[in-house]
């Protein structure tokens, strides 16, 4: 009976996950496209990889976003909580406003931010040149295209926020009450108490940003369709023009395969280092 | 610039009313810990106490005005006539209010058709999602059958896999149905349950005493009667937290529509809205109104159930 209630998920997995799967490690051995099916090549694809200029390119993009998106998304993320955390009535409102960006991701916020960043009429751009600096032009330059998405990423962090404040209300006054009287200043109660006790919040944070960050798309593809000069190829952009735009379906299979090592080598990575670094209250470690 | 923010922030206010009870409540959200034991610093510091609280006022308001500010451009923008759009300095109040921008477009482009299409979209993939999900879940937390607790390990573990793999197989397998460039593949895969969502409702339903069920099998109450009458109406909160993000999901989705929609009929909002930019003259103040209409409906469903939202957040992440 128990059977028949997981039968829609067992199904859906057979289908879309497990079969999808192996499909899709067969065509990544074969030289396919929309017409001609699969001739079996082997690993021939995954070596083709290695050869493209532009496969490192959008390795190098995509590496250059998650390093600048996911510290600094982490350091925004925190910075809010804590200021929020201190009893800044009404709570509420403020966590409203700091967590609507969120709310809405996808198209409409590339769409909007592409008008707040316009390089001549854009927000930012006409309050740096009433400050007297010169506005970068985003999107339309290799240098500050990615800059432009991290941007963007980092309003919208506010479930990491949320996350943040959730993990901090959780840490025991007491504690840091105690701290206090020890003689300990607010940084070091921050430092010594509050920080440790998150770490567990902000391993999670950092481990589904860095996965969520080695597969940004939407924004960078309507804003720049990964120009200018491919300055914003993404791993999932070039993933998509391979498969969609030239319809290589062997070849943009063995990408997907080598991003999907890519994701579970840097989250294997983080757990091992978790437990240096994150710390489980009653000593539990991993 | 504050004068525009403040009355976007003081709308927000307003709609936030309902929802300042999400702290008193207390369930499991990060609401304010009211009861929570509070040090009155009453030393010869309170100058110093009171000065540190101005700033960190200060500072918090600084950030809400940055974050709310693109919100409150974009509005701004969106009621803008064209020769008001591309003044230097800008303009946040025009000299004419321009409410065609909000129109308009709709003679261009069929955006009555894009919303009919989302809509579509976004009812079926979720009424899919709280039905298969649902279900799987309440065999996972309420049933005892072989293999369960390696099955479960499964669904988690697929929760890893990037969808990037399954991207083209699923692709050729639809172009096999026939079914690209109709709003199908868009939904039928939902009704097969999704991981994280079975992860979720599970979670709330193991809180459910198990008596309740032993009571009704003794009544004799089938599995079906238990997960209908009983478990379902008990988890409703953890339900509704599903359908907000399989609704959310669904009106944000972009990769999947731009792969499988090829004609602009069938396209839902998420490919209509940028297609203002590129095939006519880019009139902005209509492109910036059309993005207020497409994200009203996620800030309405998040003002209406921010309570459910915020907890299904907090819950999501506290598996980490």
């Amino acid at each position: 009976m128990a059977y028949l209630f997981i039968a829609p998920w067992l199904v859906g997995f057979l289908i879309f996950t497990a079969g999808a799967m192996a499909f899709s490690l067969y065509l990544s051995m074969n030289d396919t496209d929309l017409l001609s099916m699969s001739e079996f090549v082997g690993v021939k694809n995954y070596l083709k990889a290695f050869q493209q200029k532009l496969f490192f390119k959008a390795i190098g993009v995509t590496f250059y976003y998650t390093l600048l998106v996911v510290p600094l998304g982490t350091i925004v993320a925190l910075a809010i909580a804590m200021m929020l955390n201190q009893k800044v009535e009404p709570v509420a409102f403020w966590r409203t406003i700091y967590y609507l960006p969120a709310v809405v991701s996808g198209v409409a916020v590339a769409l909007l931010w592409g008008w707040v960043l316009n390089p001549e009429f854009g927000l930012v751009n006409q309050v740096l040149k009433a400050i007297g600096l010169p506005g970068p032009r985003w999107f339309a330059s290799e240098d500050w295209a990615i800059p432009g998405v991290v941007l963007i990423a980092v309003w919208g962090t506010g479930t990491n926020m949320l996350l943040y404040l959730a993990g901090l209300q959780a840490v025991s006054t007491e504690l840091q009450e105690a701290s206090r009287i020890d003689g300990a200043n607010a940084w070091q109660v921050f430092r010594h108490v509050t920080l440790p006790l998150i770490t567990p919040t902000i391993f999670f944070n950092v481990v589904t940003n860095i996965i969520a960050s080695f597969q940004v798309f939407t924004t960078a593809y309507v804003l720049t369709q990964g120009g200018p000069n491919n300055a914003t190829l993404t791993m999932v952009l070039y993933l998509y023009r391979e498969s969609f735009q030239l319809f290589h379906f062997g070849y943009a299979s063995a990408l997907a395969w080598i991003l999907f090592a890519i994701i579970l080598i840097f989250t294997m990575v983080l757990l091992r280092s978790s437990s240096f670094w994150v710390h489980y209250e009653g000593g539990l470690r991993r | 610039m504050t004068q525009s923010s403040g009355t976007v922030m003081a709308s927000a206010a307003v709609a936030n009313l309902p929802g300042t009870g999400l702290g008193a409540s207390g369930s499991a959200g990060v609401g304010v810990p009211h009861g929570a034991p509070y040090v009155a610093r009453r030393r010869p510091l309170r100058f110093g106490y009171y000065l540190g609280r101005l700033v960190l006022y200060g500072i918090v308001l600084a950030g809400a005005i940055t974050y709310a500010m693109p919100f409150v451009w974009m509005l701004s923008t969106a009621v803008k006539p064209g020769y008001q759009v591309y003044l230097i300095p800008p303009v946040w109040f025009p000299e004419t209010y321009q409410w065609s921008n909000f129109w308009v477009p709709w003679g261009n482009l069929p955006f009555a058709q894009f919303y009919a299409n989302t809509s579509l979209v976004t009812f079926f993939s979720v009424t899919g999602t709280l039905v298969s999900s649902s279900l799987v879940a309440f065999a996972f937390a309420r049933m005892r059958f072989r293999g369960r607790d390696r099955l479960f390990l499964l669904v988690l573990s697929t929760m890893m896999l990037p969808n990037q793999v399954t991207l083209v197989p699923l692709y050729l397998l639809f172009t096999k149905l026939g079914w690209i460039n109709s709003l199908l593949p868009l939904i039928v895969p939902h009704w097969f349950g999704s991981a994280f969502h079975i992860f979720l409702l599970r979670q709330y339903m193991m809180s459910i005493p198990l008596e309740l069920d032993d009571a009704a099998r003794i009544d004799g109450a089938s599995w079906i009667d238990i997960y209908w009458r009983i478990t379902v109406p008990l988890a409703r909160p953890a339900m509704g937290v599903v359908s907000i993000f399989a609704f959310t999901a669904s009106w944000n989705d972009y990769l999947y529509p731009l792969i499988y929609l090829n004609e602009t009929k069938n396209f839902t909002i998420a490919l209509g809205l940028p297609l203002l930019s590129s095939r006519y003259v880019t009139e902005i103040q209509q492109t910036m109104a059309q993005t207020v209409l497409a994200i009203l409906p996620l800030i309405l469903v998040f003002f209406l159930a921010q309570r459910y939202y915020i907890q299904g957040v907090v819950v999501s992440g506290v598996k980490g």
